[in-house]
């Protein structure tokens, strides 16, 4: 099991948003975390990468105990998340982004061309200033960069998000093509249509709880699921 | 022929001035681009450095002697934001600009106990106070070349570290999205001390290069700090390079109201600076970020 999160609570200010949430993503799985607009998706990832203080519970980490680290000690553990909203540093060029993003990484340089085979777009504008970028390139920018660290698991914060159609399938070809690189993915996504077909399994979130899970493949025929997430398809 | 020589001397001395004052806006520059805090103790580190490098010389040749007080001050600025603002990072960013002022304060009281309220100086790096290289008919002190020269050195030195090293890059990406920053691996805690040492050295090592010609005294820093802000404020905070073209105008604005118009005068300038760009231009000539961006984590 690469990360197991027990019982996990946390919140902001005094409001609890996550309360006690408990998954598990195996090795080499891609496992989605379905939910409406609100249920606390975003804040349970926050809390398993430490970006949020958790409140109660657990986070283990290839079996190690990762509780309550800070955020920057997430790439030592193999772990790296791609917020939602396209978080890039935007006043530096791409090529200096993918740089960040191999920070701990000391074969950096040489990765770098790993990467940018995957993203053969981001190679046109190494030189070019983050910021001007289309939304779905600067998508591919965060994915690249998250890439830069060699991490074994990655969370993804609604990678598709504002994107039009056609970069939406970009996205989600590149995260298939991660998972047959050996890289282990936890999804958030509200197009749960598209995220049913590219994971294994998949837990489902309402007001801060994980209220079903199971195989994608059940999920995205259970009739909850289908009358809450999937519209009528 | 008189005249034009006259103003090259006020147009080199106004360059002087200003390449310091520009240090100090670089200085003003680092810290808040990494923590947001606009650190009103930094002409102390100038004194600082001055006052160190001083006392180390009477036992040390020169060179040592700078070197010795640019790394203490250095290490001093780091040990002041872990001292400090690594424990007070959750008030506001107006409590901990106010605790930089209180800073200023008691350094300048601890230098006034360590060195009492004589002026002391450095010895001139080459020559002494009379000697004078002519340069298009005016006559400079070689001095000046020293400030000059290490002030560009510096500079340079600054820009390849922020554009071309890794830790340098992470410095600007730290600036530029904490948040993004702390999930790619970086420290934020350790690059902001890391600022606050750089930002020292460099005020220390420009606290040498002027003390021959403007003394050091424990009283020098405050002005500098307001001048250097002026300079920080009319570049544009957040942007270390427009920081020199600040400082260098703030010099030359401040040598012209010498040249013409009376003595008391003198130090309005930077005043007059700061007010018209606060008014006209708050984001600074070359600035992208107003100056009161919110910064959190
Ligand atoms: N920075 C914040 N401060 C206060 N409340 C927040 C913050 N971020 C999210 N919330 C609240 O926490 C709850 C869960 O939000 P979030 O984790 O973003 O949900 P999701 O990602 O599933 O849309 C929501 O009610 C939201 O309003
Ligand atoms: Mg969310």
């Amino acid at each position: 099991m690469l990360l197991q999160v027990r019982n996990l609570s946390c919140g902001y200010g005094s409001l609890e948003v996550v309360h006690g949430a408990s998954l598990h993503v195996c090795h080499g799985e891609i496992v989605g975390l379905l939910g409406a607009n609100g249920a606390g998706k975003s804040s349970l990832l926050k809390a398993i990468i430490g970006l949020l203080p958790p409140w109660a519970g657990e986070v283990f980490i290839d079996r190690r105990p990762t509780t309550g680290q800070p955020p920057w000690r997430s790439v030592s553990n193999s772990t790296v998340l791609v917020p939602e909203g396209k978080m890039i540093f935007a006043d530096m060029t791409v090529r200096e982004n993918l740089i960040i993003g191999g920070y701990h990484n000391p074969d950096r340089i040489r990765h770098l061309e790993t990467v940018l085979d995957g993203f053969p777009r981001l190679r046109e504008r190494l030189q070019q200033v983050a910021g001007t970028l289309s939304g779905g390139e600067q998508q591919m920018l965060a994915l690249g960069r998250a890439l830069m660290a060699r991490p074994r698991l990655l969370l993804l914060d609604e990678p598709s998000m504002g994107l039009a159609p056609l970069m939406v399938k970009e996205v989600f070809t590149s995260i298939r093509k991660m998972k047959d690189l050996g890289l282990t993915v936890l999804l958030i996504e509200q197009n749960a249509n598209a995220a049913l077909r590219i994971a294994d399994r998949a837990y489902v979130m309402e007001t801060g709880e994980i209220v079903l899970e199971g195989p994608a493949a059940d999920l995205a025929h259970n009739p909850e699921v289908k009358r809450a997430y999937l519209g009528k398809g | 022929m008189q005249n034009e020589s006259l103003a090259l001397q006020y147009l080199l001395s106004g360059i002087t001035k200003g390449s310091i004052y520009a240090v100090v806006a670089i200085g003003f520059n680092l810290i808040y681009s990494a923590t947001g805090i606009i650190n009103f103790a930094q002409g102390e580190f100038l004194m600082l450095g001055g006052m160190v490098a001083v006392t180390l010389a009477a036992y040390v040749p020169l060179p040592v002697a700078v070197t010795g007080a640019v790394a203490l001050v250095a290490l001093v600025g780091g040990l002041l934001e872990l001292a400090f603002f690594r424990r007070l990072r959750r008030h506001s960013i107006l409590h901990l600009v106010i605790i930089t002022m209180g800073l200023s304060i008691v350094i300048q009281e601890t230098a006034l106990h360590i060195w009492d309220e004589k002026v002391r100086s450095l010895p001139y790096f080459t020559g002494n106070e009379v000697s004078s290289v002519r340069f298009l008919g005016a006559a400079i002190s070689p001095q000046v070349l020293w400030v000059l020269g290490t002030v560009a050195l510096a500079v340079l030195g600054l820009h390849f570290f922020l554009r071309y090293t890794l830790t340098g890059r992470a410095m600007r990406a730290c600036s530029s999205n904490p948040e993004a920053a702390m999930l790619a691996g970086i420290n934020i805690p350790n690059m902001r001390t890391l600022a606050f040492g750089l930002s020292a050295a460099l005020g220390a090592l420009a606290g040498c290069v002027v003390s021959p010609m403007t003394m050091t005294h424990y009283e020098m820093g405050a002005p500098l700090a307001i001048k250097g802000f002026a300079a920080a404020i009319l570049g544009g905070l957040g942007n270390p390079m427009a920081a020199v073209a600040g400082g260098l105008l703030v010099g030359l604005l401040e040598a012209a109201s010498v040249s013409c118009l009376p003595a008391v005068y003198n130090d309005v300038s930077a005043f007059v600076i700061l007010l018209l760009v606060i008014f006209v231009r708050p984001q600074g000539l070359w600035g992208a970020l107003a100056p009161d961006r919110v910064r959190e984590h």
